[in-house]
């Protein structure tokens, strides 16, 4: 029960733990690098480098009101927040993060991963509905139409790399990736999957769901104190899942970079996961910084005019050349 | 065929070239203060804590003349004149509302006599309402503030106790008419 394989009570103690500690750990990391980038501290005051910051503001949201308005649908206004918490921590099911390290290996991991992210849409769509808000519902519409259709070409971007691999398996797609990483002959499709994540977890700059400077806060509105804590979280574990995804997919999971090192190692794998994943965790805080919000029919028409035929198109040629290569 | 996917390419490409730019501010030197740690330069005409100053003689320049609490816009300034026996106007008690004042400054633009005077000083922070308010020995200091030479009764034609008319800096005596026959 205690031994490090996959599915042990200890692993699976673990790897919840560590992804709860880390997202919650990812609100401190995002502050002081947004701080950086916009030539500010960040918060530095709690603790040594303001790493306490969480814990403050962990007992400032329990300390909030739970408060239900009035006119909401109390019952679906309360089951909405969790649903995204519990829909993408099951998605963590599937990722491996090292040898032996890892809550189960289905053999339709990614599939169970892409279902996960649509259940998530519903919490954020029933979240907006439930609250009974003009901004709330502007929100949700936008939501639910954004995260449907950057489904669409995040799906088919990845059909690239299980071609490639042959397994819906994510570990058994890590493991094929020891002669090279499906990063260069599956450029387009991480472009596209990058996009189509941070258009998923709706964060910026694809935020339009919670538009703050149109539709207040969209369709966390009417949300508060813990409920409003659970969408934050479960918008940081968003992020720390599709960056996990990106580093396994395309980066090569916990294979070492350029075979410095070894592959079997327990140790070392968590490390390079954990490396490969905080920078694009890093990379999530930059486009923040960076770049600005698109408008809403600019949103929709990058998606269908131009990432869903180049996911195509990628899809197209990745089963040409495996095609020409022989079987 | 060609044009939109060039647009698209440039689009993409601007993008990029924000992030890059953005990502060269990691190593750009921050504006931040960290302000109780390290105090920022205060500029001397700062407008901060209210003071009455002295004349260079180190007398009191107020002269109780009323215009700081009529330029008052948010009516924080109460004062009283009265008089000592050299003749001197001087205020009974001056006392300034400092949970109301705004640090307009427009005290120390009416003030005549350079008596009233803004300084740097901002942290006056209270934890009772009441403590904020602050009479005539809060706010009397001892020095000159930011006008250090200036007396206004060695240059104003009032005659007080020792410096009778026509003895000021800058001032002829007084005219007799009755011997300005033809």
């Amino acid at each position: 029960m205690f031994e490090i394989e996959v599915g042990s009570a200890l692993v699976m103690g673990m790897v919840l733990g560590g992804v709860i500690l880390i997202s919650a750990w990812l609100i401190w990391l995002e502050r002081r690098l947004l701080g950086i980038w916009q030539d500010r501290l960040g918060p530095n005051r709690v603790g040594p480098l303001g790493l306490g910051q969480v814990i403050a503001d962990m007992f400032k949201i329990f300390t909030k009101e739970d408060w239900v308005p009035p006119f909401a649908d109390k019952l679906v206004f309360m089951v909405a927040p969790p649903i995204i918490m519990t829909s993408i921590l099951l998605s963590f099911a599937v990722v491996p993060i090292a040898p032996n390290i890892g809550i189960i290996d289905l053999n339709i991991g990614l599939l169970w991963v892409l279902a996960m992210a649509s259940l998530a849409a519903y919490s954020v769509m029933l979240g907006g509905l439930a609250s009974n808000n003009k901004y709330a519902l502007l929100g949700s519409l936008r939501a639910a139409a954004q995260m449907v259709s950057y489904e669409v070409f995040m799906g088919i971007s990845l059909l690239g790399v299980v071609m490639l691999s042959g397994t819906f398996n994510l570990r058994e797609i890590v493991e094929s990736q020891q002669d090279g990483w499906y990063i260069l002959p599956q450029f387009v499709a991480f472009i596209v999957f990058a996009i189509a994540s941070v258009a998923e977890s709706h964060r910026l700059p694809f935020d339009l769901p919670e538009a703050e400077q149109e539709i207040v806060a969209g369709f966390h509105t009417e949300y508060a104190g813990m409920k409003f804590g659970m969408f934050f979280v479960g918008e940081y574990i968003g992020v720390l899942l599709a960056s996990a995804l990106m580093s396994v997919l395309f980066f090569g999971g916990w294979l070492p970079p350029f075979g410095i090192g070894p592959e079997d190692s327990v140790v070392a794998g968590v490390f390079w996961m954990l490396l490969k994943t905080m920078v694009f965790v890093c990379f999530f805080v930059l486009m923040r910084a960076a770049i600005p919000r698109p408008r809403y029919d600019q949103l929709m028409s990058y998606g269908w005019l131009v990432l869903l035929p180049l996911s195509l198109l990628n899809l197209l040629i990745t089963g040409a050349v495996i095609l020409s290569r022989g079987v | 065929m060609l044009k939109p996917v060039i647009e698209q390419v440039k689009v993409l490409w601007s993008q990029v070239r924000t992030l890059g730019m953005v990502l060269a501010h990691t190593f750009s030197k921050k504006d931040t203060v960290e302000y109780p740690d390290t105090q920022p330069y205060m500029f001397p005409r700062w407008r901060g804590r209210i003071v009455l100053t002295r004349d260079p003689d180190g007398e009191e320049r107020c002269v109780a003349c009323n215009l700081c609490a009529v330029a008052c816009p948010v009516d924080c300034i109460a004062l009283q004149k009265t008089e000592d026996e050299e003749g001197r106007w001087y205020p009974e008690f001056f006392r300034i509302n400092f949970s109301r004042c705004i640090m307009c400054g427009y005290c120390e633009e009416a003030c005549p006599t350079h008596a009233i005077q803004l300084t740097p000083d901002f942290e006056m922070a209270e934890y009772e309402r009441q403590n904020m308010v602050w009479e005539k020995e809060h706010l009397l200091i001892n020095g000159t503030g930011k006008y250090h030479d200036y007396n206004y009764y060695r240059v104003a034609g009032k005659s007080i106790g020792g410096k009778d008319k026509g003895e000021a800096q800058h001032e002829q005596p007084p005219v007799d008419r009755r011997s300005l026959l033809p």
